[in-house]
């Protein structure tokens, strides 16, 4: 069993690593990434969202259900570590 | 063992308590400014709301546990935290009932009275506000379950006295 989990997981290890060839390079000025979508918040997150800070309106505004998602980690997570180590007693 | 109990529940020492009393005032002001600032510097609720649960662990470690109960119970904590959450999904909630998208603040200028692009960005101080108030809460949880070993310190003792008895 745990040689079919090291076949698996090397199996899939080279399987990603094979992905990330395809993709763009570090810092490539002419990847998708960078040409079209850096400059469009750059540009317009002045006039669409009134925020000065770029980062701020992309967190929570262009991805918003993204940070949403997070809250929801720290609240589980906040909940998790009640339900695990809570046992106090009723009155 | 029973000095560290004894240290959770009630602590003496007038130095150390002082210096806690004038420094968290200010550490809870810099959070809200970390906060609300959020827009032109960084910052924003995920900073801020750990600034703000760092003031009431000091307060905690310098106050023990009887008077900290006092500014921040359990209870607190767990409805702070939940509301944090309400405050987010409660105002995607409202874009969707003023017609747009899920978390789509620009439909705000409906109700707020402002332009589009200040409707967003009141939209994310608000969602800022919502995930500032569940990270302070949980926080200050996580870390309260932790250091007490989910017991309500002094309970403990009871329990030994009784089955000692």
């Amino acid at each position: 069993m745990k040689i079919l989990g090291l076949i698996v997981t090397m199996v899939t290890g080279a399987l990603l690593m094979y992905g990330t060839a395809d993709m763009p390079d570090w810092g490539d000025p002419n990847s998708p990434a960078n040409s079209r979508i850096s400059p469009r918040y750059i540009e317009k997150t002045e006039i669409e969202t009134a925020t000065p800070n770029i980062v701020t309106s992309i967190l929570a505004d262009y991805r918003g259900y993204d940070t949403l998602g997070e809250t929801t980690v720290i609240f589980t997570a906040g909940v998790s570590c009640i339900l695990l180590l809570r046992r106090r007693r009723k009155g | 063992m029973n000095g560290f109990a004894e240290m959770i529940i009630k602590t003496e020492d007038i130095i150390v308590k002082t210096i806690a009393r004038i420094l968290i005032p200010f550490i809870q002001l810099f959070s809200l400014y970390v906060i609300m600032h959020g827009h032109y510097s960084p910052g924003g609720g995920f900073q801020g709301g750990v600034i703000m649960g760092a003031s009431l662990v000091l307060l905690f470690l310098t106050h023990g546990y009887e008077e900290s109960k006092e500014r921040m119970s359990e209870k607190a904590a767990i409805l702070f935290s939940s509301t944090g959450v309400l405050i987010y999904s409660g105002i995607g909630l409202l874009c969707l009932l003023l017609l747009g998208n899920y978390l789509d603040y620009g439909r705000l200028s409906l109700i707020l009275n402002v332009d589009l692009a200040h409707a967003r960005s009141l939209g994310i101080l608000g969602v800022e506000i919502g995930v500032g108030f569940a990270v302070m809460a949980v926080m200050f949880s996580i870390f309260l379950d932790i250091s007490t070993g989910g017991i309500e310190p002094g309970e403990e003792k009871k329990n030994e006295k009784a089955s000692t008895r």
